[in-house]
């Protein structure tokens, strides 16, 4: 696949942060284009047959999105950029918020003229303190060049732009709870319908997209929807931010087309796996998808591709694993994490996570019960479908996923009370 | 400890500016506990009422929301703190052989504050979204990564008393500094 920049071309360039350098390289250009061009349904169309989905995890396309938003109601509508990074494996927006942010304003302005939006928040993560001083800052500048507040780039368009800071829960990047959250309250998602679209922020219909699906924006427009659509594959148009971490040669990030096959992602870009060793497991898009095994490694990166193959491409955090790596620790290392996050509001996953993690454990410390499996398997579904948002969801996807999988891994830490990668039995 | 609280000039300002972002008073409640725990380090009891009354809410709402999240002590903590990830990438890349070798270093068990206030620590189970630095801690607010036992042994000392004074940055630049850059160049 051809190396193609959209997202990814000033990463590692410490100027692109400044306002005046940024539009030098043709920066605001595209949200000039849509203000002073286009019509705001124009913009939405445009984006729609762009086939821009969503990159913070769902994948729905972009456009759609926005042309649900009543713009009848009388009540003002919020754009809140999703830049919460807390899916285990995800560190891709976070380079666009150190490198390039005003490429996210850029897209905040797009979004914002499409769907007749005048204030935006942006709701970071807390631990991502420099990120944010970095926003800040470019933020600031935007105002005073008269980027940013009463004329956007000098039109007659007004949009405040906000930065809030999280402060540490992982639930909070669901976007009800983000919604919640930025109320000022703990963030226990809401039950959908109705969507933030039409009943989300301060009760006001409201647009929650994803940092690197807003940074998009600017290019599609001043290249037009036809040109991105072709970048990438059948209705996923364009590139995404690989992160790529685990037993890898070079962890990072890697902008591809969609549509990239994972072989290519790991051995080519990443560099293969460290020590050359044999790879065991590939977590494809965040902690909360199903892992897949080596057969499945020359499945395309892309959003229906990976669906087809029983998991999903999530956020697009691809975690390598090494044929070192005990699969039985790894999902209880993954339902540790669900278990501490869980916001306690459901009892299926308050309860679930917390009785899978604690099968998961006994079964690693050589107490397992024969039993186990089944009992994982009947949590499983007892936890499908049954909970207000999709963490249970997909902390089911994951552990099952390994049960399934690697069964006989299982087996062997039940039966032989020892773990057979450190016995050199697989 | 039980003195009341209330924001300096500085602070007041800011808040009156962060006030001013929100249709409502509530939304306010996240940077009003930042603004707080910047200024005195962890969120007291007086800190709650503080805030309470400001934002116009029953304290108990402050509660609630305070002990949501995890980032707000409630205690004085060291005057460096440090955050190990213990989420899946930082351990398949090692976190728990740094995690042991942290609480020998330091003595105290994930939680705790050094003896002579210098540190506090936990290990943390979220991943702290730098996977690419993994194993990776955060220092109060730079990104430290890949970590080995020397490495974290530098740091420490790089930021330790003698080296550093209070709220000063540590010496040693964030190794994620380097390693931030993009990709090199993969081959097409
Ligand atoms: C448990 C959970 C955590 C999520 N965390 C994030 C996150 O950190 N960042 C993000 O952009 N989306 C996250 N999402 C997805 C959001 O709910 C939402 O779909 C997304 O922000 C919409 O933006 P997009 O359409 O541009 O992807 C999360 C979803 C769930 C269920
Ligand atoms: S599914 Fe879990 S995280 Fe989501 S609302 Fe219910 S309890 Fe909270
Ligand atoms: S797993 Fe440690 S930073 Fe992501």
């Amino acid at each position: 696949m051809p190396i193609v920049k959209l997202l990814s071309e000033h990463f590692g360039n410490g100027q692109a942060k400044e306002l005046d350098w940024y539009r030098k390289q043709g920066g605001y250009e595209g949200a000039r284009k849509a203000l002073i061009e286009m019509q705001p349904q124009q913009v939405i169309d445009e984006v729609i047959q762009s086939d821009l989905r969503g990159l913070g995890g769902a994948g729905f396309p972009t456009g759609r999105k926005w042309n649900f938003v009543p713009q009848d109601t009388g009540k003002p509508i919020y754009l809140t950029a999703n830049a919460d990074e807390s899916e285990p494996g995800t560190f891709k927006d976070r380079y666009i918020l150190e490198w390039d942010p005003h490429r996210l304003l850029e897209g905040i302005i797009i979004c914002a003229y499409a769907v007749g939006i005048h204030t935006a928040y942006i709701y970071i993560r807390g631990e991502y303190v420099r990120p944010a001083e970095i926003l800040q800052e470019a933020i600031d500048e935007a105002y005073r060049e008269g980027v940013l507040g009463e004329r956007v780039l000098g039109q007659k368009f007004q949009l405040d732009v906000y930065l809030h800071r999280g402060a540490g829960a992982y639930i909070c990047g669901e976007e009800t709870g983000l919604l919640e959250s930025l109320e000022g309250k703990k963030g226990w998602p809401r039950l959908k319908p109705p969507f933030p679209a039409v009943v989300g922020l301060f009760g006001c219909p409201t647009v929650v997209n994803n940092v690197e699906t807003l940074s998009h924006l600017p290019k599609i427009l001043l290249n037009g929807a036809a040109w991105f659509a072709d970048i990438g594959c059948e209705h996923n148009g364009g590139t995404r931010l690989f992160a790529l971490s685990g037993n890898v040669n070079r962890p990072g990030v890697y902008e591809l087309p969609l549509g990239t096959s994972m072989r290519e992602l790991i051995y080519e870009h990443g560099g293969g796996i460290v020590g050359d060793k044999a790879l065991k497991a590939v977590i494809p898009g965040g902690a909360s998808s199903a892992v897949l095994t080596e057969e499945e490694l020359d499945v395309t990166l892309d959003f229906d591709s990976l669906m087809k193959a029983g998991s999903m491409l999530g956020s697009g955090a691809v975690i390598v694993m090494d044929r070192d790596v005990c699969m039985v620790k790894a999902s209880q290392n993954i339902m540790r994490f669900f278990s501490h996050e869980s916001c306690g509001q459901c009892t299926p996953c308050r309860e679930g996570t917390d009785w899978v993690y604690r099968i998961l454990t006994r079964i690693v410390e050589g107490n397992g019960i024969k039993d186990d499996i089944g009992h994982l398997t009947e949590l499983g579904e007892n936890m499908t479908g049954t909970s207000i948002c999709p963490l249970c969801d997909g902390s089911v996807m994951s552990f099952s996923s390994y049960v399934q999988k690697f069964r006989s891994e299982f087996e062997y830490h039940i039966h032989h009370k020892q773990c057979d990668v450190e016995a050199g039995q697989c | 400890m039980s003195s009341s609280f209330e924001f300096t000039a500085e602070n007041q300002e800011r808040f009156q500016q962060i006030l001013s972002r929100y249709p409502q008073k509530r939304a306010a409640m996240l940077p009003a506990l930042h603004l707080s725990h910047e200024q005195q380090g962890y969120i007291s009891p007086e800190v709650e009422e503080y805030v309470a009354k400001l934002l116009e809410v029953p304290l108990v709402d402050v509660h609630e929301v305070l002990t949501f999240y995890s980032l707000y002590f409630q205690r004085p903590m060291g005057r460096h703190h440090l955050r190990l990830c213990m989420s899946i990438s930082c351990w398949i890349r090692g976190c728990d052989e740094m995690r042991d070798h942290l609480r020998a270093k330091l003595g105290v068990e994930s939680g705790s504050i050094t003896e002579n206030g210098t540190f506090s620590w936990e290990a943390v189970p979220d991943c702290l979204g730098a996977c690419e630095l993994a194993p990776m801690m955060q220092l109060d607010k730079d990104y430290h990564g890949p970590l080995t036992a020397e490495k974290l042994d530098e740091i420490l000392e790089a930021t330790s008393p003698n080296h550093s004074s209070r709220n000063s940055a540590p010496e040693v630049p964030p190794t994620s500094k380097g390693r931030n850059s993009a990709p090199e160049a993969p081959p097409t």
